[in-house]
């Protein structure tokens, strides 16, 4: 596991730069306190670790051990996690996933972009309106609009595909369209001038001049959108719900149990499975995703 | 707080500096906000509409709408569930998220203070935000099996008898709060950088000042990171407003595994149907979709109550550019 370089060198109180003389009960008292906080933090991470820990070890035991109570594995099944491949028709459900998240990725991209760059950085009458509107859909529970959208995509006849749960990606994502307003605020409006001085059009200035500059809040939303895809439930559940050839991983994932009986280690087995890519992901990009989130919030 | 200043304030000067080219349609405005505009169209105002036609109408997907008037809000005063819902979201909103917020902003804090493995410490507590939510769910449900489940057997070697976590209506909501704790990963994220940007010189001239660790806690941290917090925890109580998976994957998979069964929402007595799962249960499990219509426009109404203190910041964002 590689470490994560720390943004910035966490200085809120660093001992260095204070003075050095303090009296000797006064450096005890924070020698125990810095004892403390950090036995504390340790404490914490172990608690946070360890349902991985034991989430691994029900998948590596017999199916009849994951109803005893002993926490370690009699013997290590590790021919578990292919074993579920035989259990599960787990590899479909992965490529439904993936298409559902490569699509809406692709989507979120192309639609929001624009819209986040026509409000971000031309002058038009209703720019403000439209922010407005997009931070209320962000701000909307997904259950708001769930009933007429399922009956209209019912009456589309294209309830049990997986175009419900992709199409409304390629008409922009609010808060994907949010994000990238906010990055490219940050981009000096003399750029956006110079091409055009140059005799850019505003397709040109966006593709050549602005996209360029802003990769990492690209990366950003890409990474988001997939992950929210790659994990999402609800919308699955509604739309392929009873067309199991087109389930997604946790659609299968919460139909494992009913569908076959209490197979504890099964099911943790592809629990674990099922995370893989996305944290696959985040150690490619780390960095992509804690600058993503920082930026969620900090410009609050 | 009457006033939800909308427009900018130099309004004019903008339109006065493109009147040349504002009398024409700006093509390419139009052409970039396209997409978009017809997606909000599609996906959200006219849903919005439709909800209000539908909570009019007796409506099961399969025979065309009928027209019964005020039958469906009627019903609101009668459904016992409705108020079980609401008591069971408002507990979430009012116990689970600021036990959420507290817990980030601490984890946060501390690791703001470790001189080494910062972001070593960083990466654990973000882990479990990972975890596709179902099959986090489906772990705790293990993990927390009364009788075989790891956490008892442990609270038994110390001697405690622990309790039937998901099985008791009591536990339930406090469990599937365990739950959403270790997943608090992004909350914390987004409070670390927001500490770790506090100038360093506040705090030095609260050390002048002979300030204690809890009086720069409470004088410089807090006040520094409060758009922040502000923000987060919007975000927190829009998420507890559409609480769904959670609660579904844990109920139905406990109920003895009757998934088909609308029974089995809610597990045990009704502990766990919030109100979105009861809008859920009331549209796709009985059909109801003139009443779940009602539903989503309530639902509507608190959102926008929320989503309000964030327009407010929002026209504050529009205006800075």
């Amino acid at each position: 596991m590689s470490v994560l370089a720390p943004s910035r060198r966490p200085t809120a109180v660093a001992p260095e730069t204070r003075p050095r003389k303090l009296r000797g009960r006064g450096r005890r008292r924070r020698w125990l306190e810095s004892v403390a906080e950090r036995s504390l933090l340790i404490a914490l991470a172990f608690i946070v670790l360890m349902p991985f820990v034991l989430i691994l070890l029900t998948s590596l035991m017999t199916n009849a051990q994951t109803l005893s109570p002993h926490l370690w594995p009699e013997d290590f099944q590790w021919h578990n996690f292919t074993d579920v491949f035989a259990r599960i028709p787990l590899a479909r459900y992965a490529a439904n996933t993936f298409l559902y998240a490569g699509l809406g990725t692709v989507g979120t991209l192309l639609s929001s972009v624009p819209a986040a760059y026509a409000m971000a950085k031309l002058r038009w009458r209703g720019r403000h309106v439209w922010l407005l509107l997009t931070v209320a859909v962000m701000m909307l529970p997904a259950q708001v609009t769930l009933v007429p959208l399922y009956s209209m995509w019912a009456s589309l006849g294209l309830v049990g595909t997986l175009a419900p749960l992709i199409v409304p990606f390629f008409f922009g994502h609010a808060f994907s369209i949010f994000l990238l307003r906010q990055f490219f605020l940050t981009i000096p409006q003399e750029y956006l001038e110079a091409a055009r001085i140059d005799g850019c059009g505003e397709l040109r200035t966006l593709l050549r001049v602005v996209l360029p500059l802003t990769r990492p809040a690209l990366a950003a939303v890409a990474v988001f959108q997939f992950t929210f895809c790659w994990n999402d439930f609800m919308g699955p559940l509604l739309y392929v719900g009873n067309n199991d050839s087109n389930w997604t991983i946790p659609v299968g994932l919460a139909q494992f149990r009913s569908t076959y009986q209490v197979e504890w280690n099964m099911t943790m087995a592809a629990s674990l499975l099922a995370a893989v890519p996305v944290v696959v992901l985040f150690f490619f990009a780390q960095k992509t995703f804690v600058r993503g989130i920082a930026l969620t919030g900090v410009k609050g | 707080m009457t006033t939800l200043p909308l427009r900018p304030r130099n309004r004019t000067t903008a339109s006065t500096r493109s009147a040349g080219r504002s009398k024409r349609v700006n093509w390419a405005v139009v052409g970039l906000m396209a997409p978009w505009a017809l997606g909000f169209t599609v996906f959200f105002a006219y849903p919005l509409l439709a909800n209000v036609y539908l909570s009019l109408t007796r409506y099961d997907l399969i025979s065309p709408a009928t027209y019964i008037g005020l039958d469906n809000w009627a019903f609101l005063l009668h459904d016992e569930a409705l108020l079980t819902g609401v008591r069971n979201s408002a507990w979430i909103l009012l116990i689970g998220v600021p036990v959420k917020l507290v817990f980030a902003f601490f984890v946060a804090l501390l690791i703001s203070r470790a001189r080494r493995g910062a972001g070593l410490l960083r990466t654990v507590f973000y882990l479990p935000h990972l975890m596709p939510l179902v099959a986090a769910a489906l772990a705790f449900v293990v993990l927390l099996n009364p009788s075989s489940g790891p956490v008892n057997t442990l609270l038994s070697s110390v001697g405690i008898d622990g309790p039937l976590w998901f099985d008791d209506p009591r536990w339930a909501k406090p469990s599937l709060l365990m739950l959403d704790s270790w997943m608090v990963g992004n909350l914390m994220v987004i409070f670390l950088a927001a500490v770790l940007d506090v100038p360093q010189q506040l705090y030095e001239a609260a050390d002048l000042d002979g300030a204690g660790k809890l009086r720069k806690l409470w004088h410089v941290t807090l006040p520094a990171v409060r758009p922040v917090l502000v923000f987060a925890a919007v975000t927190a109580a829009i998420d507890a407003l559409q609480y769904f998976t959670q609660a579904y994957v844990v109920a139905t998979s406990l109920s003895g595994g009757a998934t088909t069964g609308a029974e089995s929402l809610g597990y045990p007595n009704d502990s766990t149907l919030f109100f979105p799962v009861l809008l859920y249960k009331q549209g796709f499990r009985y059909f109801n979709m003139g009443y779940a219509s009602v539903l989503a426009l309530l639902l509507f109404a608190v959102s926008f109550c929320v989503a309000f203190v964030m327009l407010r910041r929002a026209s504050r964002w529009a205006s800075d550019m």
